[in-house]
């Protein structure tokens, strides 16, 4: 038996209008909204809303054997919401077949998980809210951005509530072992590890439509049969690719979309199955445990985070935004949250990757920027006035610790304030007593005798907490003397 | 391979980028091997560096026949040419030319600047040309600007050996489209008359083919390069400002842009005040620059310290953070590789040829002063941006060596020759 488990990550980043230094201090809004429209309509139009609906038939011709899973950012549902609804539907739609599970990532597709962990577990959280506020289903498998992952990460998912995590097939962290097992995490036994297969899926992604190459043309057919003849034991084939693979890095005249359909009835021939990532969890058992010490990822030929921290341009912008995460959590402006995560894409730190000849050019590709250098600039540029807007909030010359002291004694001052307000409340409520009771008595005077019991009463109301009681006495006598 | 070049400028009297691109172009070419140049320059001052080359002073060759005596010419140009080569020349005079204002050896005296006369000094070069054509073996010419066209296209006629023509500049570049027609039909001459034209930037090549009207076939690109700079100079020692300093390094004329520099410089010095602005070099639009700079009401921070040469060129490199090429049109520039080798990060228009062949460098259209500014600040206000341009253009520089420009006009001549 063996199983294939797609993955399918969609994000798109909210790129960053021309933001020159003189707009510092003077412009706090950062994007690019035509450019994002621009570009997320096309590609939802060539490839987001065909691939789903042909994933969409896929499920339903075949009756649910067809399973898959779908990572989709923050950023990319928000885009999304606003400018083709439409794709949203359609992902509820496959979300309804119950045939497809959404994966955990960060909410921004950033690279918090190589700077703080408190902003990455928040990021997850908000992520998971999002995804079971709009599809009804709360991530169990981490994807995380670009699939980063090292030991140090394994924990820190656990704790989130993961199951598993998918990360890349790195030959230098696999050596002779094979990616199409369920590997468990070294540092967090707990966690499972699933392992994307490079060789298929760039058979998908890059040479699908290559002439040059020796497959060429790859058909349904081929590739199931290429599975089929992997050994016997290895019953887990991952596949994690973009889900634009499809339409638009491969355009639909490549014919694409037929070969991605045409997979179910192929792999049924050979029974091959579809699972989705949980149930490859639940379903096998880890091989063997499987240690990252560095950072692995899905991007370039070296499979390491360098494609975004390779450079000290990288460095510098990276330490920069993350330099104030902490005050950004404390503060509860809106606007500067949201922008903090718009900010922390990793494609911006794409754009500016100086990496050379073979890899540099893929950067080049995708980058809105004419150099890295300029990148670099116009991010510095925004990253400049949005810690300027942090700043106007919790001045730099505060240190974070002592920051946070400040705002600790602020927050249980305001618990005191509330208890004391209760206790003050009650006070004031069993003095008006007491005056009732006194002017009754004054009244029943000629009965008189009846003093002592009320007094009783008067040490029972206080009696919870007896030694604060004069210091409460005086406080509401102040209040009541208002 | 024998190879005669005409050239006007030659290191280290040299007033712009045509003596240094001559100096390295042939030394990159002579580095490559097999290659016998003899280089003809309107002046020579005897300190010129000989060892990759003949160097044939133009002042020095005999136009007109008189009787003097081995003694005297040993001791009135010994420094500069030899005895033998003089008395070579001499014979091969092929015309009366005493109606000219020649000296007491026969020679006509050049200045190998750029006079009011230039026209006549041009044409006098190519009489010049003729006696050292006919006098010399060699099997191809090579001309280095239009102001020696006519001493190459002299050069062939008489000895039919096939002419290269090197494009350091157009008259549309000197002039931002208002071309002087004496000067075009010179260079368009030139260009017909040509086996092969070497041009030093695809920008070049276009306005030749473009402006010129010539068949793109016959025309090369081959970019420019730098010479490694000395330890002496690399390691020059100047006291570092305590404030950034940007730098302009050029002529003061239309074609370099030199208004862009001070908007620019406006629109930074508008928020950031720890930095200054220099720029360096004299030209027509000087006085027009020190008014608009007292305009925009920043003569503090602007500064005008006039022509640097020699030495002092690298000491106000070393001193700044940023240097800067506005030009409108730039055949190549080679500043921008200078600064590059000092370790200064470099802003360039686009509109310069060497934008062609750098990567780490910052490029801006020249008329997108929003965009200068915007670099200047970020190379003095973001630590790793000055670091990394800094040390990614060095190595950059490094790579761009004279030797392979050089192999490729050899490669040219090759092909020309065996054309023929």
């Amino acid at each position: 038996m063996k199983a294939i488990n797609f993955c399918f990550q969609i994000h798109q980043p909210f790129r960053l209008k021309r933001y020159r230094f003189f707009d510092i201090g003077n412009d706090h809004y950062y994007y690019d909204d035509f450019a994002d429209d621009d570009i997320l309509t096309r590609i939802a139009e060539r490839s987001y809303i065909p691939a789903a609906e042909t994933l969409l038939r896929m499920i339903n011709d075949t009756k649910g054997r067809f399973r898959c899973a779908i990572a989709i950012s923050g950023d990319a549902l928000e885009q999304c919401e606003q400018y083709v609804p439409q794709f949203i539907d359609l992902l509820k739609k496959l979300a309804d077949t119950g045939k497809v599970e959404f994966l955990g990532m960060p909410y921004p597709n950033s690279l918090a998980s190589l700077a703080d962990a408190d902003e990455f577990a928040l990021q997850v959280k908000v992520h998971s809210d999002k995804i079971n506020e709009l599809f009804g289903q709360r991530p169990k498998v981490m994807r995380n951005t670009e699939l980063i992952y090292s030991d140090e990460m394994a924990p820190e998912f656990v704790e989130l509530g993961f199951k598993g995590a998918i990360t890349d097939g790195a030959k230098h962290i696999l050596g002779w072992k094979s990616p199409n097992y369920v590997y468990s995490a070294a540092s967090a036994p707990k966690l499972k590890l699933l392992l994307n297969n490079l060789k298929l899926t760039e058979d998908i992604t890059r040479r699908f439509s290559d002439g040059n190459w020796e497959s060429y043309p790859l058909t349904a057919d081929k590739y199931m049969d290429w599975i089929a003849s992997t050994p016997q034991e290895e019953q887990i084939i991952n596949l994690c690719m973009n889900l634009e693979t499809f339409g638009e890095l491969q355009p639909r005249e490549t014919g694409i979309f037929q070969f991605l359909e045409a997979l179910p009835r192929f792999a049924a021939e050979r029974g091959i199955e579809f699972w989705t990532p949980s149930e490859a969890i639940s379903k096998l058992k880890a091989v063997d445990t499987l240690s990252v010490v560095h950072p692995i990822s899905a991007t370039d030929e070296s499979h390491d985070v360098s494609a975004w921290l390779g450079n000290r341009l990288q460095k510098e912008a990276f330490e920069k935004l993350y330099s104030v995460a902490e005050r950004v959590r404390l503060c509860d402006d809106r606007r500067l949250k949201s922008d903090y995560w718009y900010l922390q894409s990793s494609d911006h730190f794409y754009y500016m990757s100086t990496k050379g000849q073979a890899d540099g050019a893929a950067h080049s590709n995708f980058s809105p920027y004419e150099t890295p250098y300029m990148a670099f600039t116009n991010y510095m540029n925004v990253l400049s006035d949005f810690i300027v807007r942090v700043e106007e909030q919790y001045p730099m010359s505060i240190e974070n610790e002592e920051l946070n002291s400040l705002l600790t004694t602020i927050r249980n001052q305001a618990t005191e304030i509330e208890t004391l307000t209760k206790e003050t409340a009650s006070l004031r409520r069993s003095i008006e007593q007491f005056n009732i009771e006194h002017n009754l008595r004054t009244a029943n005077k000629a009965t008189a005798e009846a003093a002592q019991p009320e007094l009783v009463e008067e040490v029972k109301a206080t009696e919870v907490k007896p030694k604060k009681a004069p210091a409460k006495k005086k406080a509401s006598a102040k209040k009541s003397g208002k | 391979m024998k190879a005669l070049m005409f050239g006007w400028e030659f290191p280290p009297h040299i007033l712009g980028g045509l003596g240094t691109a001559s100096y390295g172009l042939t030394q990159g070419m002579w580095q490559c091997g097999d290659m016998d140049i003899t280089f003809v320059i309107p002046k020579p001052w005897g300190d010129e560096d000989r060892h990759f080359a003949h160097i044939i002073g133009a002042s020095q060759v005999p136009v007109a026949w008189r009787d003097v005596s081995r003694d005297y010419v040993e001791q009135r140009i010994g420094n500069l040419m030899d005895p033998d080569l003089y008395f070579r020349l001499r014979d091969h005079i092929y015309a009366d030319f005493n109606y000219m204002r020649t000296n007491d050896l026969g020679c006509i005296e050049f200045s190998g600047r750029y006079p009011d006369n230039l026209l006549e000094e041009i044409n006098n070069y190519s009489i010049m040309a003729g006696v050292v054509a006919r006098t010399l073996d060699f099997d191809i010419i090579h001309s280095h600007d239009w102001l020696t066209y006519p001493a190459g296209i002299h050069a062939k006629q008489v000895t039919g050996k096939p002419l290269v023509i090197h494009v350091h500049a157009t008259d549309f570049d000197r002039s931002r489209g208002n071309v002087n027609p004496t000067v075009f039909n010179i260079e368009l001459d030139g260009m017909h008359q040509a086996d092969h034209i070497i041009t030093v930037s695809d920008l070049t090549r276009r306005t030749v083919i473009e402006k010129y009207g010539i068949d793109p076939a016959k025309v090369t690109t081959v970019h420019n390069a730098v010479t490694p700079l000395s330890p002496e100079l690399l390691n020059v020692e100047v006291t570092r400002p305590k404030e950034k300093t940007v730098t302009f390094l050029g002529r003061i004329t239309m074609q370099k842009g030199p208004e862009y520099f001070v908007e620019a410089a406006a629109k930074v010095l508008r928020l950031c005040h720890n930095v200054r602005f220099v720029m360096a070099g004299s030209g027509d639009m000087m006085e027009k620059m020190i008014n608009l700079a007292a305009e925009r009401g920043i003569s503090d921070r602007f500064h005008f310290p006039g022509f640097q040469k020699g030495k002092q060129v690298y000491e106000m490199l070393k001193a700044s953070d940023v240097y800067i090429m506005p030009s409108v049109s730039e055949p190549f520039g080679i500043s921008p590789l200078e600064a590059m080798q000092m370790g200064v990060p470099s802003i360039i228009s686009k509109q310069s040829g060497c934008a062609e062949i750098l990567t780490n460098v910052i490029k801006t259209d020249y008329w997108d002063i929003d965009a200068m500014a915007d670099a200047i600040y970020s190379i003095i206000t973001y630590p790793s941006m000055h670091a990394s341009l800094k040390e990614e253009g060095l190595k950059e520089v490094n790579q761009i060596t004279w030797d392979k420009a050089g192999q490729k006009v050899i490669d040219i001549y090759n092909q020309v020759l065996n054309r023929k």
